[in-house]
């Protein structure tokens, strides 16, 4: 490890995922970032009309969703023996396969091959899954520089921030953020971004190639994620926009991969289905430009020296649970997030993890245990619209699933004593589980009733009621019920 | 006011011989008991045979979506004790008919009731929400009704995308007369209610619900029309507070009204 030392990439913020308020706190910070409001509102508007779009224009559209989901249950289903003969085609292929049981043992295998090689930078495809492990701080510690190369992930190195989205890591970001970013930063870490440059989004990514480009071809070794795995023949998939992942798999000699365990495939036949659906469902396009797939080490051509590493990370505690473990199906195509009005308000970083949205309310609890507060608030951040139900590729059952989590979150919170609101719950079961019951809690409602009268209810400094009426007016409890209404009905009818 | 010009409708009884259980939901029947009696009225008008079973409460999802499964559980069994005798049960509510339908049999199976998970499973099959059985069932669009006002439909979430009742209410409201029926921009989207939702994450609920509201009012309607009066409430809790003078009203409501009641 390197003491003292001065960092050789930019640091993230101070305040570091782990440090993240709760939800509904931290939600309520990023609510008054009124630009990053008008930045996202825009960005996912935009892409939830170009997914629409591209999405009815498939006549089978709704039959690739299920059979896509039917080839994930499938996987999830034989996953051991997937994985095993993707270890073993790998293995034939040249690729040295490594496992991972905890992002420690993924990350320290990355620094150890680094080491091994005698490089003390790496290059790095866009990776939900090394975010997911932070690894580049990691590697900063161990005096590693790991540059990202895709551009959003590249504002969002520079800018000292964290990833906001899983495909538009920058999506909080206009573009003369951009420009200060750029501006202020790439001169530091490489080829700065020319005088007098504007914010025009032709310049912003001329600088931001020829800054990447001497990256590129002075890198010994590159890190990657994967999107899929074919089992059957050992090869690995990357989709891409942008050409920089390109670059990382064919011109440094070495090749890291990091993927998830869930994200093998049986067959290229299988492969056929995400293809078609991953492009319209992410980011809107018929087909996305550049499409990776190599099956091992080509001797003189691109990498010679491959390692995959099957990563668990607590996706096993996924699989193990019969109700959660279709999140498993997720293939981070992000239109769930594009589609969240809780996300499309907040953003990503009131999430607290590089998952947010709706799949990050049901895979982080997940993936992590119900042992944090800030886990445990994650399903609850939801109005349960099941918008993304209808929106996921994968035919993730979201609200089922968010149900089942605020179920296992209640269950931990009042396993070792009782709480005000299991208090307040367990006394409506009461009035709720009979008409009778529920006839007599109405005196009280309409008591309250005759005793405010018509005025309507304002503001008022009272528990729970309050958070209502801070922002809303509520007309008094009505004090004849419609039970009462139907008593003098019944009676009404019978006369006439 | 815009003078009728069609003849009196005459869309007749095609309830007739239909023997309805009106399921009114906890929340109508103790805050807004219009809805219910709107229902009921209509239901009568077009040939009914309502009653009200007083065993009923509410379909739990408060308990439930607040992840309370064993608390919820009293509300699958009040459930079943009140309309098992039925083959129609009708409710103003397409949030608490998705429930029951979804929520009831998985809470069954959760106690490890297999019995209890049968027999639920019977009862919410035979659970309609109002438009679905009006259009479904008793196979009307045009229910006689007059409603002479500028207005505009939420349709709210769980209606659509649980229940599934899909433009079953726009139908409806098309056949209204008098009626001028604007389109709600954005209507897909949340209002941001969520039932404990709106308490847990107040901040969001009331930025989503601020932001419905805008759409609301860019319509110059006089009324916002829901299938929901839960969403209502939240809606219109924001609308009253702005003074906006848009009067939030259930679809049962305006599809009770006829010209007699309008005169």
């Amino acid at each position: 490890m390197s003491t003292g030392a001065e960092r050789r990439t930019p640091a993230p913020p101070p305040a570091a995922w782990e440090t993240y308020p709760v939800f509904p706190k931290a939600a309520k910070i990023e609510l008054q970032l009124t630009e990053q409001r008008k930045n996202l509102r825009h960005a996912t508007g935009t892409i939830r009309a170009k997914r629409l779009d591209r999405a009815s224009e498939v006549p089978n559209w709704e039959d690739l969703r299920t059979a896509a989901a039917a080839i994930k249950d499938r996987v999830a289903r034989h996953l051991d023996e997937y994985l095993v003969e993707a270890e073993r085609t790998l293995t034939e292929a040249g690729v040295t396969v490594h496992w991972a049981s905890t992002a420690d043992e993924a990350n320290a295998i990355v620094a150890d091959i680094a080491v091994a090689k005698g490089v003390d930078e790496v290059v790095k495809i866009k990776s939900m899954v090394t975010q997911e492990l932070d690894l580049n701080e990691y590697l900063e510690k161990r005096g590693i520089a790991a540059w990202e190369t895709d551009l959003a992930e590249l504002i969002v190195q520079l800018g000292h921030d964290l990833p906001s989205h899983i495909l538009v890591p920058a999506i909080h970001r206009n573009r003369s953020e951009v420009r200060e970013i750029f501006v202020e930063e790439m001169g530091r870490y490489g080829t700065p971004a020319p005088e007098g440059i504007s914010d025009d989004p032709h310049e912003l990514t001329q600088a931001a190639r020829a800054h990447l480009r001497a990256k590129f071809l002075r890198a010994k070794m590159a890190v990657s994620g994967g999107n899929f795995i074919v089992a059957d023949t050992g090869t690995l998939v990357i989709v891409e926009s942008e050409g920089n992942g390109r670059m990382c798999l064919t011109l440094p000699e070495t090749l890291v991969s990091i993927v998830g365990i869930e994200k093998v495939l049986p067959t290229v036949e299988d492969l056929e289905v995400f293809l078609k659906l991953l492009p319209r469902s992410s980011t809107g396009e018929r087909m996305n430009p550049y499409t990776s797939m190599w099956s091992g080490v080509t001797p003189g051509d691109g990498p010679q020296d491959l390692h995959v590493i099957l990563l668990d990370n607590g996706r096993t505690r996924v699989l193990s649970d019969p109700t959660g473990r279709a999140a498993l199906r997720c293939i981070r195509c992000s239109a769930c997030l594009n589609i969240c009005p809780v996300y499309e308000r907040v953003g990503g970083h009131a999430y607290g993890s590089p998952y947010p949205g709706p799949i990050g309310a049901i895979l982080n609890p997940q993936l992590h245990g119900m042992g944090s507060e800030r886990d445990r608030a994650l399903p609850f951040a939801s109005t349960l619209c099941g918008a993304c139900n209808d929106v996921c590729l994968v035919r993730i059952p979201f609200t089922d699933i968010l149900v089942h989590l605020r179920h296992l979150a209640v269950e931990h919170k009042t396993a070792k004593h009782p709480t005000v609101e299991q208090g307040i719950m367990k006394t409506a079961a009461w009035v709720l589980s009979d008409g009778k019951h529920l006839e007599k809690a109405q005196l009280a409602t309409r008591a309250a009733g005759r005793v405010l009268g018509d005025r309507p209810l304002g503001p008022m400094p009272v528990p729970l009621a309050g958070r209502w009426l801070r922002a809303r007016d509520v007309d008094a409890p009505p004090t004849e019920t419609f039970r009462q209404w139907w008593k003098k009905h019944e009676q009404e009818r019978k006369e006439s | 006011m815009t003078v009728p010009t069609a003849a009196p409708p005459t869309v007749g009884t095609p309830g007739l011989g239909k023997r309805v259980a009106l399921f009114a939901t906890c929340i109508n029947d103790t805050m807004m008991p219009g809805a219910p009696a709107a229902t009921v009225k209509l239901l009568e008008r077009l040939g009914c045979t309502v009653e009200f079973p007083r065993a009923q409460t509410c379909c739990g999802q408060i308990l439930t979506n607040t992840g309370y499964f064993t608390e919820a559980l009293g509300t699958v069994t009040s459930y079943v004790k009140a309309f098992s005798d039925y083959d129609y049960i009708v409710a103003p509510s397409g949030s608490c008919i998705a429930s029951v339908r979804h929520q009831h049999p998985m809470l069954a199976r959760h106690a490890g009731d297999a019995g209890l998970e049968k027999v639920s499973t019977e009862v919410v099959g035979r659970s309609y929400e109002l438009s679905e059985f009006l259009v479904d069932v008793l196979g009307v669009v045009d229910v006689g009704a007059y409603f002479p006002h500028r207005v505009t439909y939420h349709p709210s979430c769980h209606s659509v995308r649980l229940a599934k009742i899909g433009d079953r209410p726009y139908r409806l409201l098309e056949a209204v007369r008098g009626i001028d029926l604007v389109t709600l921009p954005h209507a897909d989207e949340c209002c941001g209610f969520g039932g404990t939702f709106s308490l847990k994450n107040p901040d969001v609920s009331v930025a989503m619900a601020s932001d419905k509201a805008r759409h609301v009012r860019s319509t110059n309607c006089e009324y916002l029309i829901g299938a929901d009066n839960a969403c209502l409430l939240n809606i219109g809790g924001i609308l009253d507070r702005q003074r906006s003078g848009i009067t939030t009203i259930h679809l049962a409501e305006v599809l009770a009204m006829t010209e007699k009641d309008a005169s």
